[in-house]
């Protein structure tokens, strides 16, 4: 099914969660809303599910707009953060509720409903655990319960809020592959609301990230990772090093590069020198015998894995520089902790200081 | 050691200190408070001999104040846990003017005594009241009968619905609700499936506690009951009566019954609550 925002804004009292946004979903994908807490998130996942409903604006479904329609009219299946099971049902009725509570007329007989859980029961692998209650299972096996309740009316649309967010590390990577293959098996339209931008980035078809209540960019994984539109999306995703530096008539030299700025908001760069961001991934960063370069000396060497991180100080930069290198490169320089080196980019990209963002990198909070 | 301290697990020290000393608080305070004074009701009442306790114990007129104590209270309280689950879900779901008000009315029959809320319901029924005016001549005469001992009980039995539900409706999950309506349950199948049997277990307390208290009640009821015997004399009444004949014995024996049916009463109504808490899964 084709999911259409059309110009959704939101509004909590004085407090606008959504500002005029516009997305578009095709069927079959799945995308992943990303963004910090407070951005808005949960908030467009909520009113496409018809949980809230946008102050202005439409949703529309398959080209007709479903904004007058309840949560339960427009078949989508919700996965809540919390899983939000029926405590007092089994595990077998809390995943046979929605169809329990279709009108008689139009009820599966209750054979068919016996059926349908127990193929559900055994697609997320829960077949033992048809008589238990929730309080009985683990954190992934509550979730999976609660997908299974979700799919259990042949919904449309699946829309997950945060779905590895209470879960801990290694069942969370199982989790998330079992629910790519999952999606890709039932080809159903899927959208999942997430602050981690790994999560984000690996499972996702297209990642939509957000700021406070607007859309700072939408595209692939590799077009967020590769070429962020905005400050703010290099920032958030993360695993990427800010120096500061001096633009002069909009150009930088940084380590060897020179580097022309760009506004994101289609603003002209100031004439003159003005203070600047460059933003370099660690693996755009090459460390050289010294005197070959802006001197750095290494700080700190983590060279346990197929790359290995090197961090190191240069004159004038306040945090240290992450560099990626291979492990082959590492070992033929030989880095020892305090060694002279020099640092050189082969790629960087330049905003003007007026066009950071306010918080700084890093996962935001819960 | 291992099967000592199994033993004695008990005993086993505790991240809680202090199970020593508050246990023997407890118990002395207990024994104090609740069983000294249950015990010589009890050592009273055997003062009679078996014969003639039973005898004391199932007179015409003690049944007729058992049923009508036991029966109202039940009615009472089981009024109650409707309109009090009702309050309370006023209270918590919605937002209205004078909502603190309304919130601090419900426990006027805590604080009120019950013999001004005897009077004033006894007059309100009353033939000339303000209700009874309108009731009465519709042939429902409820002041200075059971049912006036039942709309007493009601009064002052509400709180106890209200508060102990009203908690465990704030703090149901609102995602929960939202989760039976994505499912396609409209609001009744979502509140006859998923509210209700969350807050059941609070509203059979609450209806133990209305229960209890119906039962013990004797400062409103008999105002408004009439008082007469057979068919409205609650059973403290039937006791003030014998005390003031100076037949104390047969005053504990019919407490000592009354006693004794409370106790498997709240048993029962104790085990079903663990029974309905089980069934929440926790």
């Amino acid at each position: 099914m084709v999911i259409e925002v059309r110009n959704v804004t939101k509004r909590f009292d004085t407090f606008t969660a959504l500002h005029g946004l516009n997305l578009q979903i095709q069927p079959g994908e799945l995308v992943a809303l990303l963004g910090p807490s407070g951005s808005g998130k949960t908030t467009l996942l909520r009113v496409i599910a018809g949980l809230e409903f946008a102050n202005e604006g439409q949703i529309l479904f398959d080209g007709t707009d479903a904004g007058g329609r309840h949560v339960g009219e427009r078949r989508v299946g919700f996965v809540f953060q919390h899983y939000a099971l029926f405590r007092h049902m089994t595990v077998f009725e809390n995943i046979a509720f929605g169809l329990r509570v279709v009108p008689r007329q139009r009820r599966m007989s209750d054979s068919d409903i016996k059926k349908r859980v127990n193929s559900l029961l055994s697609l997320v692998q829960l077949d033992r655990l048809a008589d238990r209650y929730p309080t009985q299972l683990s954190g992934g096996q509550r979730q999976r319960v609660a997908l299974a309740r979700a799919l259990a009316i042949e919904p449309r649309v699946l829309l997950l809020d945060e779905p590895f967010g209470a879960l801990d590390a290694k069942v969370r990577k199982e989790l998330r592959r079992w629910l790519r293959r999952l999606h890709d098996d039932m080809g159903l339209t899927s959208i999942f609301v997430t602050h981690d931008q790994e999560e984000a980035l690996e499972l996702a078809d297209r990642v939509v990230v957000m700021n406070q209540g607007a859309i700072e960019q939408v595209g692939t994984p590799e077009e967020v990772y590769d070429s962020p539109a905005t400050p703010f999306v290099y920032e958030f995703l993360g695993n990427v090093n800010r120096v500061p530096c001096r633009i002069e008539n909009g150009k930088v030299s940084l380590w060897g590069v020179d580097v022309a700025a760009e506004t994101h908001d289609g603003a002209t760069l100031p004439a003159g020198e003005t203070a600047g961001f460059a933003y370099v991934r660690p693996h755009d960063i090459e460390l050289l015998p010294a005197g070959q370069g802006e001197p750095a000396v290494v700080r700190h060497v983590a060279a346990a894995g197929p790359t290995a991180r090197i961090e190191v100080s240069v004159q004038g930069v306040q945090p240290l520089i992450e560099a990626q290198l291979s492990r082959k490169r590492y070992l033929d320089l030989g880095l020892k902790v305090g060694q002279q080196v020099a640092i050189a980019a082969r790629a960087a990209r330049v905003f003007p200081a007026s066009a950071s963002p306010g918080p700084p990198a890093g996962p935001a909070g819960l | 050691m291992s099967s000592a301290a199994s033993q004695r697990s008990w005993l086993t020290p505790s991240v809680v200190p202090g199970f020593g000393m508050t246990m023997g608080f407890t118990l002395v305070y207990l024994s104090l408070i609740v069983l000294l004074p249950l015990a010589a009701l009890v050592v009273r009442a055997g003062g009679l001999g078996w014969d003639q306790f039973v005898a004391v114990v199932t007179a015409p007129r003690a049944v007729a104040a058992y049923r009508l104590s036991f029966g109202a209270a039940f009615i009472a309280a089981a009024i109650n846990i409707v309109f009090g689950v009702l309050v309370a879900w006023v209270l918590v779901r919605y937002r209205f003017p004078f909502k603190r008000l309304v919130d601090g009315l419900v426990d006027l029959p805590f604080a009120l005594p019950t013999a001004v809320a005897g009077i004033a319901l006894a007059t309100l029924f009353s033939k000339n009241g303000w209700i009874g005016s309108v009731v009465e001549p519709l042939g429902l005469k409820v002041a200075f009968t059971p049912l006036g001992v039942m709309v007493a009980l009601v009064f002052i039995g509400l709180p106890f619905v209200v508060r102990t539900v009203q908690p465990v409706l704030q703090d149901l999950d609102k995602e929960v609700e939202e989760a039976a309506a994505s499912l396609g349950a409209d609001r009744f199948q979502t509140f006859r499936h998923v509210i209700l049997p969350s807050i059941l277990p609070a509203a059979v307390t609450g209806f133990a506690l209305a229960f209890a208290r119906a039962i013990g009640e004797y400062g409103s009821v008999i105002f408004i009951a009439g008082n007469l015997p057979m068919k409205s004399e609650i059973v403290p009444l039937l006791i003030i009566i014998k005390l003031e004949q100076f037949d104390y014995r047969g005053a504990a024996a019919i407490g000592a019954a009354m006693l004794a049916a409370s106790f498997v009463l709240l048993l029962v109504i104790n085990m079903l609550q663990r029974w309905s808490r089980q069934r929440m899964g926790g």
